[in-house]
């Protein structure tokens, strides 16, 4: 009996033991979790300066870092090398479990902890050849021997700030899913800038405009899909003169046709993924001094994607937004110039059909040979199952990444090869490394030569008071329509046949007009001598922030606050008079009669307390799906024209055939659908209020900042009162939106503003953790502490000094 | 009476010594070795070192959460799910805490009275 219960007794502690040290399903190993001594409740703690001396390997010299009420670090070190070094451990200190995430994300290793759901995902991005980029940009990282030791030192400043931690200080994050955080390393950061060139510019619409052009024909194509809309507002001011420069296209092959897709598309980048930025001339500013602004609009997400650091070094004073895994500042200013970004969402991912030589797929078919393929075996580890092997094929263009192994359905024979100057491996750390330190125009320019993609529109502003944008990135240089669709991998016309001199990308300096900007809209008019198509250019934000600045004869800082508050929805003023005029002569209920009277009333601004753009976004959904059953009802996904091309139709050929809803006997017009679509708006409005839902437009857009983990809802915040929406200036929607604010005045020295939605702290459990949501959401900004000097002030709460180790 | 008091000292400064440098499980080893020292009868070789544990977690956890006004406490109690309420987490990690405590602490008590009659037998 004794023995009975002794084994009982074992066996039962061992069952103990292993159901709390062990994550079942979603739940958390509970014991190691719950433990206060382990678990979370080490994590629930505000950053302080509790330990003021820090030791970090590797220094020559002693950095200080002073933080400010926001927990901005301002780092004052002696040489690069330590700033970079002091870069990757401050940066670890606060966003460790965010910066691995990320470039986990980037390289499809989601699945090592997560498990066999994220297999897929994982699958997307091997085969977009995300950790092949990254390998690229390494290698030419690693030729330029003084990028690629600053790099080093920030790897040894993350992996030191790691040496230190132990388990029971690992971020909560860790804790949850039960795992530990890696060495840090430089291939990191190169899958870092991956994930930016996938998330900036990893989209095309080559599959879907395909399938369309074989359905409609190349004439309805066309009409549907210009390459340029008569509104065009270019970032390029359009009396440019490109006449002087000496420009070679390459000839269209004769024999071009575009050939037939077969497969089930990959998941593109959120359509949402944008930024604003402009700057105007001392002629132009109140203040007498050059300003610029900046704000990219991306994923709402917890931990921030922005970290805000000032870099100092006796030679150079740097401040502005990193992004955690990158080195230097990516947003900033210095006490020279100002930077900024947008997307400059040109088509440079373009897909080839491959034809193999037979089920070995060991040669492809080109210029009537049989060249050999390249296969890559993607290891994928997921948790609690055996690896995951996936063979990626590798021809000369790039990955095969759609093939009868994945979403690929034209047989064994058949793939799918991808061409993206993701993959071409620029040095665009090194751009942003310079751009740090510059200190006027050429150097600016000089430095923005590196950078290969995602290509952006940098704009510039300096204390002399120049303004300049460029359009910069490795842009191919194609024959007209090429990569529009999908291109024959057999035939080597149909290659990238170079890339548009570095000289030749567009950009404009002190323009007449006194301002420059760019809001992803069409980079240039017609008369630029490249071929540029629209592939998705935003057409409403850029006409309003132009309009804006053309208005004025001066522009004040308060003026830059207004225009990022901007809530003018031009797209729905483009719209609702005439629909309201065709509406009129409707014969309509009570109910239709009192929903137009609230469009009516509306100024078409979307702010937070108005009904107004409710309505507008409940009748809208409903008549650009009536608009578009063509495409709705197909089996294929083919695209959704723009909305400016949608609206333009409905105002200027109210009878065209795509008016006419599939379904039915009778031949709509843009009439019916008007009040088609009202009657199923006022249905769905009627519902709302029947259950009681709010219908102001902050409530009803419900704009919420997601934990990375899916949103996880105890790490995010929901019902943030903001207004705006996507094609609006303030382009805040549910998910997306200005991610960093930024304002700088080029007096001497700058001063700044800058606000993002979230905190400093990566940690759920610190006030800095999203202190600065409220702020932003009110349309408010913190003046940044830009320090001159290495002395605490009035803004500093703390100091840490990291010296080197004994 | 005086035994419980021993156990529960023991296994109290046990845990908290041993919660210095080991893991989660510190509080299992303390169970299961205050219970081979000081052997208890009945429920309360269970319920001694469980209580001993979970005050020892409920207190641990306050201490270390309320400077922060327990601001990823009462996020994780919206986690996993406790609708927020920061008591019920404190208490489902002393009641965590002590079923490992407790457990161990039968399995070192049932050692110990195995040992012992092997030795007097």
């Amino acid at each position: 009996m004794k023995y009975f219960k002794l084994t009982f007794t074992l066996v039962l502690s061992a069952a103990v033991f292993y159901v709390l040290n062990t994550k079942l399903g979603s739940i958390p190993p509970l014991g190691k979790f719950l433990a206060p001594n382990q678990g979370f409740w080490q994590n629930d703690f505000t950053e302080s300066g509790n330990r003021s001396d820090l030791e970090l390997a590797g220094l020559n010299k002693a950095v200080s870092v002073r933080y400010d009420e926001q927990l901005i670090p301002h780092v004052f070190a002696q040489n690069n090398t330590d700033l970079y070094r002091a870069q990757g451990y401050i940066t670890a200190q606060h966003r460790l479990w965010q910066m691995e995430f990320q470039t986990m994300a980037a390289a499809g290793r989601l699945s090592s902890f997560i498990g066999p759901g994220a297999l897929n995902y994982d699958r997307e991005q091997r085969r977009k050849g995300m950790i092949y980029g990254a390998e690229q940009a390494l290698k030419t990282m690693k030729e330029d021997s003084e990028t690629y030791a600053y790099i080093q030192a920030y790897r040894d400043g993350v992996n030191s700030y790691l040496a230190q931690l132990k388990p029971n200080q690992y971020p909560v994050e860790y804790k949850l899913l039960d795992y530990a955080p890696e060495p840090w390393t430089e291939e990191k950061t190169a899958l870092l800038l991956m994930y930016m060139t996938d998330m900036l510019a990893g989209g095309d619409d080559d599959l879907p405009y395909t399938l369309l052009l074989q359905k409609i024909g190349r004439e309805r194509f066309d009409f549907l899909f210009p390459d340029f809309y008569e509104v065009n507002d270019p970032i390029i001011p359009a009396d440019r003169d490109w006449n002087d420069w000496q420009v070679a296209i390459p000839e269209k092959p004769e024999d071009y046709e575009p050939l037939n897709f077969d497969v089930d598309p990959m998941t593109p980048p959120h359509p949402d993924n944008g930024s604003n930025n402009w700057a105007v001339s001392p002629e132009k500013s109140a203040s007498g001094n050059a300003m610029l602004a900046n704000d990219p609009h991306l994923g709402l997400n917890l931990p921030s994607i922005w970290y805000v650091m000032q870099l100092a070094t006796p030679e150079q004073n740097t401040m502005g937004a990193t992004l955690p895994g990158a080195l230097g500042i990516v947003i900033g200013f210095n006490n020279h110039i100002s930077w900024g970004v947008t997307n400059a969402t040109r088509d440079v991912k373009d897909w080839y059909k491959i034809i193999f030589q037979d089920d070995t797929r060991s040669a492809y078919r080109y210029e009537g040979e049989w060249r050999k393929t390249e296969k890559r075996l993607e290891r994928i580890e997921i948790r609690g199952q055996e690896p995951f092997i996936d063979t990626v094929i590798y021809t000369h263009h790039g990955p095969v990444s759609y093939d009868s192994n994945f979403k690929g359905n034209g047989g064994r024979k058949e793939g799918y090869a991808m061409k993206w100057t993701g993959h071409l491996g620029g040095n665009n750390q090194r751009t942003l490394i310079e751009l740090n330190a510059a200190q006027n125009y050429d150097e600016y320019k000089k430095a923005l030569v590196h950078f290969a993609a995602p290509a952006q529109n940098f704009a510039f502003s300096s204390v002399t008071g120049d303004i300049a944008i460029w359009i910069q990135g490795d842009l191919p240089n194609k024959w007209k329509e090429q990569g529009k669709f999908l291109l024959d991998g057999s035939k080597a016309s149909h290659d990238w046949q170079g890339f548009i001199p570095q000289e030749h990308n567009a950009h404009v300096k002190n323009p007449a007009r006194g301002f420059i900007s760019s809001a992803n809209q069409h980079p240039v008019d017609p008369s630029y001598p490249y071929y540029v198509f629209n592939d998705g250019y935003e057409t409403y934000r850029n006409r309003v922030i132009n309009d804006f600045f053309r208005s004025k004869e001066k522009v004040s800082l308060q003026d830059f606050k207004d225009l990022h508050n901007n809530n003018y929805n031009l797209k729905a003023a483009e719209l609702i008079p005439s629909m309201l005029a065709a509406l009129d002569s409707m014969p309509l209920n009570s109910k239709e009669k009192a929903f137009m009277e609230e469009l009516r009333a509306w100024d078409f601004n979307n702010d937070i307390d108005k009904v107004g753009p409710t309505y507008w976004e409940e009748i809208w959904d409903e008549l650009r799906m009536m608009v578009w059953d063509e495409m709705r009802n197909d089996s294929l996904p083919l695209p959704y024209p723009y909305q400016y091309q949608t609206i333009n139709l409905l105002k200027n050929h109210p009878n065209d055939d795509f008016m006419d809803i599939e379904e039915t006997p009778e031949k709509e017009t843009a009439t019916d659908l008007f009040l088609q679509s009202l009657r199923k708006a006022v249905a769905k409005i009627n519902m709302l209020k029947a259950d009681g839902k709010p219908l102001d437009w902050g409530n009803y857009k419900g704009t919420y900042a997601g934990h990375l983990l899916q949103a996880l809802p105890a790490f995010s915040r929901f019902d943030i009162p903001i207004g705006g929406n996507s094609s609006i200036v303030n382009a805040t929607s549910k998910t997306h939106g200005p991610s960093w604010r930024m304002i700088v005045e080029m007096s001497n020295p700058p001063k700044a503003l800058g606000i993002y939605p979230g905190g400093q702290s990566g940690n759920p459990g610190s006030r800095y953790y999203d202190n600065m949501i409220d702020t932003w959401a009110a349309g408010e900004y913190h003046s940044l502490a830009f320090m001159q000097e290495n002395k605490a002030d009035q803004t500093t709460i703390f100091s840490h000094t990291l010296t080197p180790r004994k | 009476m005086i035994k419980i008091t021993q156990n529960f000292l023991l296994t109290l400064a046990l845990a908290m010594v041993f919660s210095l440098f080991l893991p989660w499980w510190a509080v299992m080893v303390s169970g299961f070795l205050a219970a081979a020292i000081v052997r208890l009868q009945n429920v309360a070789a269970f319920f001694v070192p469980f209580l001993a544990i979970l005050i020892f977690w409920v207190a641990y956890g306050w201490l270390l959460a309320k400077p922060n006004d327990f601001v990823l406490s009462e996020k994780i109690a919206v986690l996993l799910p406790l609708n927020g309420n920061v008591f019920l987490l404190l208490l489902v990690t002393g009641i965590v805490g002590g079923l490992a405590a407790g457990i161990a602490a039968l399995f070192g008590n049932q050692l110990r009275y195995v040992l012992s009659t092997k030795n007097n037998g």
